[in-house]
């Protein structure tokens, strides 16, 4: 089949009349289950989401060892904390140090691993971050308030496989008494895409 | 295929839109992701199908328009060329024949979701590049869907981790067909992608990418 030549004159009104049209029509023929489409946004909106990422940081800074089986193979350690599924089947995790910063991007498409951090933001699938995180990451990183020295070695993991990448963050100074929990209360989603720093405004 | 998807080092998007902190910014693309998700739980279709469907979308069209109108043009496109659905019935948005498939029962979706779909295959040939290696990026130009962005082919970079074998998605995409190919994570040096940058400083960036991508650099 040809592609169908798409109308331009694509109004929200319209596109959202369309895609009623759509899920009407998917029901009605049986393809789709009415509460389906509900039940599978409210799994992304409500249940799966960078809490679970927190989770795991704040275990990997306070326990050497999990530490150590995430770095190696995070599938398993994630999988341990008890995440998971689509979009996570295999996973990196890359650790920021003093000399290393490392951020996520899919300029593909919008690779992004969802069962540590749920549904990426709008600007994570942006064309303007697609294009230049891979060409300009430090004025990338500087938009978003992040100003890294020039001994810092930036790596930029593009989302190119079935691979996701997750960053673990590094633990800001003065917070080794704190718990896990309190801990994974520090970080953000944008630290584990590695487009901010723990402690710093996101 | 060499598209307006394969955004990677274009210029002239202006700055990041970072108000834009969520993934759903209308109710339509709530239900854009739900039935895209639904309809591909039936089986019909592979993400590597899916990906290449929205991929095909006509380049100036692709960039004029939004995230989710990308998936909805793949999902409509995927229904007509799979059978499921009629160019009258979707135009119309009335149903003329039930589907002799059945949809995917709401209860059993956490499970689905759980348990996702693997990649990793048993390799049919021992890799043949090794950690460390330095290799070069075929210069290759698809019609077709591939995983290897333009801005690294011709490229030499580094092996910096091998991730043993997945399903090979130039193949899957186009016939369904499973294929193993080892699949490489490779470290390129900012100044072999973008010659030198001054005010970039250092970088470097890591790209998965599978054997047949890849050759053996001339030292």
């Amino acid at each position: 089949m040809t592609d169908k030549k798409p109308d331009h004159s694509h109004s929200p009104d319209e596109i959202e009349q369309r895609v009623r049209n759509l899920e009407n029509l998917l029901v009605g023929k049986g393809l789709v289950a009415p509460q389906a489409v509900d039940q599978l946004v409210d799994t992304y909106q409500n249940e799966v989401g960078p809490r679970n990422g927190a989770h795991v940081v704040a275990r990997a800074w306070t326990d050497p060892e999990y530490k150590e089986r995430l770095l190696s193979d995070a599938t398993a350690a994630i999988k341990e904390s008890g995440y998971s599924g689509r979009q996570g089947e295999h996973m990196q995790v890359v650790e920021n140090t003093e000399r290393v910063h490392n951020m996520v991007v899919c300029t593909l498409c919008s690779c992004y691993p969802w069962p540590v951090l749920g549904l990426p933001p709008a600007w994570y699938k942006s064309s303007s971050y697609r294009a230049r995180a891979v060409n300009e990451p430090r004025a990338v990183l500087s938009e978003f308030g992040l100003e890294l020295g020039e001994d810092v070695e930036v790596r930029v993991w593009d989302s190119t496989a079935e691979m996701r990448y997750m960053v673990l963050p590094r633990q800001p100074e003065g917070t080794e008494h704190l718990s896990a929990t309190e801990l994974a209360k520090l970080v953000s989603r944008d630290a584990m895409i590695g487009v901010a720093l723990v402690g710093t405004a996101s | 295929m060499n598209s307006a998807h394969d955004l990677g080092g274009m210029h002239g998007f202006g700055n990041i839109d970072q108000s834009q902190r969520e993934n759903f910014t209308h109710k339509w693309e709530e239900k854009v992701f739900g039935l895209t998700l639904a309809c591909g739980l039936l089986g019909q279709w592979n993400l590597d199908e899916s990906r290449y469907a929205r991929e095909q979308m006509e380049a100036g069209e692709y960039l004029r328009s939004s995230y989710y109108e990308h998936w909805l043009h793949g999902l409509e496109k995927l229904l007509i060329e799979k059978g499921l659905v009629t160019v009258d019935e979707l135009e119309s948005g009335r149903c003329k024949n039930k589907s002799s498939l059945s949809p995917v029962a709401v209860e059993n979706i956490p499970e689905i979701l759980g348990r996702g779909s693997p990649v990793q295959m048993r390799p049919h040939s021992a890799p043949l590049f090794q950690t460390g290696q330095l290799i070069q990026v075929k210069n290759f130009h698809p019609r077709s869907h591939t995983r290897a962005p333009r801005y690294i082919r011709g490229r030499s970079g580094r092996v910096s981790a091998h991730y043993g074998a997945h399903i090979f998605p130039d193949l899957h995409s186009a016939r369904g067909e499973k294929r193993p190919a080892h699949l490489y994570n490779i470290r390129f040096e900012a100044g072999e992608l973008w010659g030198e940058q001054d005010a970039e400083g250092r970088f470097a960036v890591y790209v998965d990418l599978f054997e047949p991508y890849l050759q053996a650099a001339e030292v």
